[in-house]
């Protein structure tokens, strides 16, 4: 399992990581970033490693967990 | 061992060299980059760096760190010179050669030179040089004009006005941004200048700078002659690929590629980024695009054709950008500039104003939306526009988030 981190501050709602990963990733009406789910199995890793490198302000992570 | 040469270490080639090892390439990776720093990311240049919120190591984009755990060898500080892709080679401009399997081209584009020449304090903005160089210009008083009105001007005037320098922006074209808006949104969107105190000349060129730092002066063609302590030129970029003059690759505005960015006539050599000039396969015709999300998406699918030439994947994207003025942040997806018309949502007259214009296509299709300040409103349309959702039904379901703000 990989736990996911998203960093509301820095998050400034482009959006990427709802492209990829629409799953894991929605976005509220002030626009920040919310995590559908916090634990992602370890299949899922690549791509939404993938939808974190997506963010242009580096908002989001993706930790052993 | 397959080895992938990749040249170009912004974001494109970084984006690149780290999808090839998530999707299982097990060879070697080359990241060529022309520049000496460890590979950065350019948007925050006209924003939190130049405004000195940002130092540059936070600009990092891969670090050697980073890059030694997913085995990316770095060579940087060497710009490729010339490619013989008979014998699969770049290249580099300390002489040496680097051999191939699969090379990607992800060289970005340089920003269009001034063409008017002062002794000196004209800069151009498109590399972590020019920023610096730029940044340490905007701690000198004086007052600063821009000339150009695109996303790199308007940011470096409103970064400029933020910081208490006297501004003024320049362009040709009465309403700069609506040559990627249209006309009725773009006058909308277009007075953010104004709007925030910042002063404009649009419809008007330049047509002279002279003197030196501190003591510019700018020449308009209606005669009109601005003091400058600084002038930045923001006036478009064109592809890097002079170093491919010789090799035999389609070179037409941009690196020619196929509709899986394979450069015409070489399956074994690919197109990433500002670049690239690619076949869309839902548009029908080839484009370039210039902005930031274009280059990972396009790095991911090119990524995924080099490990998997067997099951290559169209790349077809919904165009993104977006542009931070003032405390206006501009998202636009699609095409608007191609729309055949137009319905406006929230309200732009507000302070800061929150709205949105949702474009239709002649197809009937949701083909574009536009968002000042909101972007939920955004991301719904952007993926409206994906599934290419019929205009009536996207609206109405895009009605559910309009509707509250409407109503208040």
């Amino acid at each position: 399992m990989a736990k996911l981190t998203a960093d509301t501050d820095l998050c400034q709602g482009y959006g990427n990581c709802l492209t990829t990963a629409a799953d894991v990733y929605d976005i509220d009406d002030d626009g920040k970033v919310v995590l559908l789910i916090e634990t992602i199995p370890d299949a899922d890793r690549a791509r939404v490693e993938a939808a974190a490198r997506s963010c242009p302000v580096k908002a989001l992570g993706v930790v052993d967990g | 061992m397959s080895t992938v040469v990749i040249v170009g270490a912004s974001v494109g080639g970084v984006r690149t060299a780290q999808a090839l090892r998530a999707q299982g390439h097990d060879g070697r990776i080359v990241l060529v980059g022309a520049e000496p720093h460890v590979p950065y990311d350019k948007p925050p240049l006209s924003k939190q760096f130049l405004a000195g919120a940002w130092e540059h190591d936070r600009l990092a984009l891969l670090t050697e760190e980073e890059a030694a755990a997913d085995r990316i060898e770095l060579r940087l500080g060497v710009a490729a010179t010339g490619l013989d892709a008979a014998a699969r080679s770049v290249e580099l401009a300390d002489g040496t050669t680097l051999g191939y399997d699969t090379l990607v081209i992800a060289t970005g584009a340089t920003a269009r030179p001034s063409p008017w020449a002062a002794e000196s304090g004209v800069h151009v903005l498109r590399t972590l040089a020019d920023g610096t160089g730029l940044r340490d210009a905007l701690a000198e008083p004086g007052p600063l004009v821009v000339v150009g009105g695109g996303f790199i001007g308007a940011e470096v005037a409103a970064t400029a006005h933020a910081a208490g320098r006297v501004v003024t922006v320049v362009d040709p074209l009465p309403s700069p941004i609506a040559r990627v808006l249209g006309d009725e949104v773009g006058r909308l969107v277009g007075d953010v200048h104004r709007r925030h105190g910042v002063e404009t000349r649009f419809g008007t060129g330049v047509r002279a700078v002279s003197g030196h730092v501190g003591a510019l002066e700018v020449t308009l063609t209606d005669g009109t002659v601005l003091p400058a302590g600084t002038v930045v030129v923001g006036i478009g970029a064109v592809p890097a690929v002079e170093w491919l003059a010789d090799s035999g690759l389609e070179l037409d505005n941009g690196l020619v590629c196929d509709e899986f960015c394979h450069a015409t006539g070489h399956p074994e050599i690919f197109g990433v980024g500002d670049v690239a000039r690619w076949f869309h396969a839902g548009h029908g015709e080839h484009v370039r695009v210039e902005h930031w999300t274009n280059a990972v998406e396009q790095a991911a699918c090119v990524a995924h054709n080099v490990v998997h030439p067997e099951e290559p994947v169209l790349y077809r994207p919904t165009e993104y950008a977006w542009s931070d003025q003032y405390d206006w942040k501009i998202q636009i997806a699609g095409r608007p500039n191609r729309a055949t018309g137009f319905e406006l949502a929230g309200d732009p007259t507000t302070d800061p104003p929150r709205f949105g214009a949702l474009y239709r296509d002649e197809a009937g299709r949701l083909s574009a939306a536009v968002t000042v300040n909101w972007p939920k409103l955004l991301v719904a349309a952007r993926r409206l526009i994906t599934a290419g959702t019929p205009y009536e039904e996207g609206l109405s379901v895009l009605d559910k988030l309009i509707a509250p703000v409407s109503a208040a």
